[in-house]
């Protein structure tokens, strides 16, 4: 395998960008190697003359260096994003290099797109385009053999970076080809392969960034370096929607290594020769706060204030049929309650900025590169031309890394001491300055006929929006819905009752919100399985019999639900042990899982998860089992640990004593089966995450006969 | 401020910090030694995980005072060129993801398999429940641990 040898490259033009530019390790990352300008390409050291598009560039060497415009956060788009390019090309994977894309307007208008990561849309959104970019170089390369040899195009076949003309044996690789290829024109519509000719996609590819992440190279935001670089932490207002009323930096300044105390919008800055003089800076600040309107207000307040929202109706989301009228001889009624949760990626939040008279750099772990481009546009008035923002590595993204509040410290701190700085988050910081997942209370009722089938459903969401918070909204007009709060509930319900009635409650709290891995699906999915289970048993069936009637004819929900209960069937359950089910459609993807649990000393265990994904066509499988067994874990810490609290206005959590999330000893076996599929690739990303807290929760009652209806999961 | 001498991975090197920093920030913004990564400050998520004399230990909470004389392995010392057993499984069985856990994970299995070279599955229970990750990849450190102790037995 020759993955190291790539990575190899990598670090030598880490050390030599580094030094040359001065810049840190980080530079190599994130040089442009598509340039117009005719500056020297950072991919390699021979000449790239051959760009077809805005995606990469093929070296007289035959390196092809390929730019990924996504964030990786841990979800493999560095090595899948690349495979589906390189599969196009009939490249040499071997010596193929990756690069972070450059971000700003020009590049972003090359590739057709802005930058942003999230909605597990990487791969569903890069398919289509990242396949014709491929193929658009081939054809070119191909052109220019055929040029070359006065042969016909058709007689020639391409295979890993070699252009072969079988007939006469003759071949020559990309790197020969480059420059001539240059000339020729870029075909608007290549031809694409069929996928069953595929050599890379669907294979389990080594993922390029791995090497790096094993012997402590790979940079991430935190590890941002720069000459002449100073450290800050900001001191922020502990209760939500506070602020800075006055602050006294005398002791802080006594500080040994501190340099710099200066206000900026989330609080006051700390600015020091390192993080550890900046956190004691802090500690000695004295800030005098305005807590705000919210100040009095906890948990058991925004309790009280959905409760009664629950109790009124709502605005109309989805109405088929007549789901007010009496139907049947049964009613089920129930009311779920989900917390608010933290994201709490292991990379605290942090952002390094250099803001000079004329220009900008900003290093940022981002999801969203775009927005990073804008912000420090936006706050040091310079042209676009001027700004230049570098992506690192991730340490976790999950949504949190979608804000730009981190950006918006590095730039005005930096702005602001006239020097390049890095702005760090404590843990603390991290915890209780979220953009948190929404609480959300629900209201259903349903009816079951003398058969035991449904025939009426009601659902009332009552949860804060994230979309009014995230584009800013002052005031909620009439009528508002919150389309990712309603996930799943209306035309995307996926079974067939035949009376529905959905109402949406915007609830404003004053905990900020934000996207929380699989979003409303998160808090959605658990409400919905969990209720579709005890609809199971008010008609005394079997749940799982009820959903596979209920999803008749809807063949992908079936095939994963299949798959994923033959696969636990094939195992014998475990004495004291019960299992739940739960399927979920979201992402474009159909994930069925299974979980068996059992209780020791009142606290629920997690012995096996069994997962089923149907993600259509599958670019790498190692990765997507990854991902989905990485979705399982996460929402296990959110279906058996995970809650915010609110007292006083103030994030009651603050580090991993009190908002404990999932560890290695307390794991479940996770087996994950991938049903195959030709279809367009579905996301990978989030689809895991919302079955398994139902899954467990179906599971307990299963086991106990006790419905818990509220999260995390608690039998005492 | 003091001057405290220190070995890393086998260097000596002299830092000039007050007596209370912490061993990582002395790594870190001292020593520009950024493989050992910061997490939670409180010695509760392993993220800055090192070997002091051949003891895992979070050097989020170790003040460089107490460290002075020491033999201090970081990510960057557990071998030259990625090849200590570990790290090889670790590659074998594409552990990371995000990867910001990973050096933690990786010195805190290091220590357990001088301790334990071929670890029951409570022994890494014990030794890796201290090493937060949050993208999941538990399993397959459990299963890359296991596959280090066949290759090197």
């Amino acid at each position: 395998m020759t993955t190291p040898s790539r990575a190899d490259v990598s670090r030598r033009d880490f050390l030599k960008t580094g030094t040359t530019a001065g810049a840190g390790l980080l530079v190599a990352f994130s040089i442009p190697i598509v340039d117009r300008l005719g500056r020297t390409l950072g991919a390699t050291t021979a000449a790239a003359p051959l760009e077809p598009n805005g995606w990469y560039a093929i070296g007289t060497d035959g390196i092809v260096t390929i730019v990924v415009d996504k964030a990786e956060m841990g979800q493999g788009v560095m090595t899948a994003l690349p495979m589906i390019l390189a599969e196009e090309l009939d490249a040499d994977w071997n010596r193929v290099r990756v690069e972070f894309a450059p971000t700003g307007p020009v590049h972003q208008k090359r590739r057709g797109r802005g930058q942003s990561t999230g909605g597990s849309s990487s791969v569903r959104t890069s398919y289509d385009p990242l396949r014709k970019a491929g193929a658009q170089g081939r054809a070119m390369l191909v052109v220019a053999a055929a040029q070359k040899w006065g042969v016909d195009v058709a007689s020639l076949r391409t295979e890993k970076s070699v252009v072969h003309h079988d007939a006469t044996g003759r071949s020559i690789g990309y790197g020969e080809l480059a420059a001539d290829a240059a000339a020729i024109a870029p075909p608007p519509e290549p031809a694409l392969k069929d996928p069953k000719t595929y050599r890379l996609i669907g294979t389990r590819m080594k993922r390029v960034d791995t090497p790096s992440k094993v012997d402590g190279s790979a940079r991430f935001g935190v590890d941002v370096t720069l000459p002449g670089m100073l450290v800050a932490t900001i001191a922020r207002c502990g209760a939500c929607g506070g602020r800075v009323k006055s602050f006294d930096a005398t002791k802080a300044k006594a500080i040994h290594g501190v340099r710099h105390v200066v206000k900026v919008s989330n609080g006051i800055a700390v600015v020091a020769d390192g993080y550890w003089p900046a956190l004691q800076g802090k500690r000695a600040l004295v800030i005098e706060w305005d807590e705000g309107a919210h100040r009095a207000v906890g948990s058991a307040d925004i309790a009280k204030q959905f409760a009664e929202l629950a109790a009124r109706p709502g605005t109309p989301v989805h109405k088929v049929g007549d789901a007010g009228a009496t139907h049947g001889a049964t009613s089920v009624r129930a009311e779920y309650h989900l917390p608010f949760l933290a994201h709490a990626s292991m990379e605290p939040m942090n952002c390094t900025a250099d803001v000079r008279a004329d220009r900008c750099e900003v290093w940022a772990p981002t999801q969203f590169q775009s927005s990073t481009f804008s912000t420090a546009q936006k706050l040091t008035g310079l042209p676009p031309e001027s700004i230049t923002v570098h992506s690192t590595f991730l340490g976790g993204g999950f949504g949190r890394r979608a804000e730009i509040d981190f950006v918006t410290d590095a730039v005005e701190t930096s702005k602001a001491v006239a020097a390049p700085v890095k702005v760090m988050w404590s843990r603390e910081d991290d915890m209780q300055h979220d953009f948190y997942r929404p609480a959300s209370h629900h209201r259903l009722a349903a009816e079951v006929d003398a058969s035991g089938t449904p025939v009426a459903w009601t659902h009332r969401i009552v949860a804060p929006s994230v979309i009014a918070r995230f584009s800013g909204m002052t005031a909620i007009p009439k009528g508002f819905v919150d389309g990712d709060a309603t996930a799943a509930t209306g035309e995307d319900f996926i079974y067939a009752i035949p009376n529905r009635s959905v109402e949406y409650h915007h609830a404003d709290t004053p905990v900020p919100v934000g996207w929380w891995r699989s979003v409303g699906l998160s808090q959605n999915a658990f409400v919905l399985e969990s209720f579709i289970d005890e609809v199971a048993h008010a008609g005394k069936q079997d749940p799982i019999a009820l959903r596979r009637a209920l999803l008749a004819g809807k063949a992908r929900h079936l095939g994963v639900l299949d798959l994923a209960t033959d696969k636990a069937n094939a195992r014998p359950l475990a004495k004291g042990s019960a299992r739940g089910v739960a399927v979920v459609e979201g992402f474009g993807s159909f994930v069925a899982q299974v979980a068996e649990v059992s209780v020791k000393g009142g606290e629920i265990v997690v012995h096996r998860v069994v997962c089923a994904i149907d993600c259509g066509q599958v670019i790498n499988p190692d990765t997507v089992e990854a991902q989905v067994e990485s979705g399982i874990v996460y929402g296990l810490t959110a279906a058996l640990k995970g809650e915010i609290a609110l007292d006083k206005g103030r994030i009651k959590q603050s580090n991993f004593h009190d908002y404990r999330v999932m560890r290695l000893s307390e794991m479940p076996a996770i087996e994950v089966y991938i049903v195959p599929s030709s279809a367009r690739p579905g996301g990978v990303g989030e689809p895991g995450t919302p079955p398994i807290a139902p899954a467990v929760a179906n599971a307990v009652f299963n086991l106990t006969g006790k419905r818990l209806r509220r999260l995390p999961l608690k039998l005492v | 401020m003091s001057t405290y001498s220190i070995t890393v991975n086998g260097e000596r090197k002299s830092v000039d910090v007050t007596p209370d920093t912490p061993l990582l920030w002395v790594l870190r913004d001292s020593l520009g030694m950024t493989g050992t990564k910061f997490g939670c400050g409180m010695a509760q998520c392993g993220a800055c995980t090192v070997h002091i004399d051949g003891q895992p230990t979070r050097s989020c909470v170790m003040p460089v005072a107490a460290v002075a004389g020491k033999k201090i392995t970081t990510i960057e010392g557990l071998s030259p060129d990625r090849s200590h057993a570990l790290q090889q499984a670790w590659i074998a069985e594409e552990v990371p993801q995000c990867g910001y856990c990973q050096s933690g994970q990786l010195m805190s299995a290091a220590a357990l398999l001088v301790k334990h070279p071929k670890p029951t599955d409570a022994q890494i229970d014990q030794a890796m429940s201290g090493n937060i990750c949050r993208c999941g990849t538990y399993n397959r450190i459990r299963k890359a641990i296991h596959r280090a102790a066949e290759a090197t037995s």
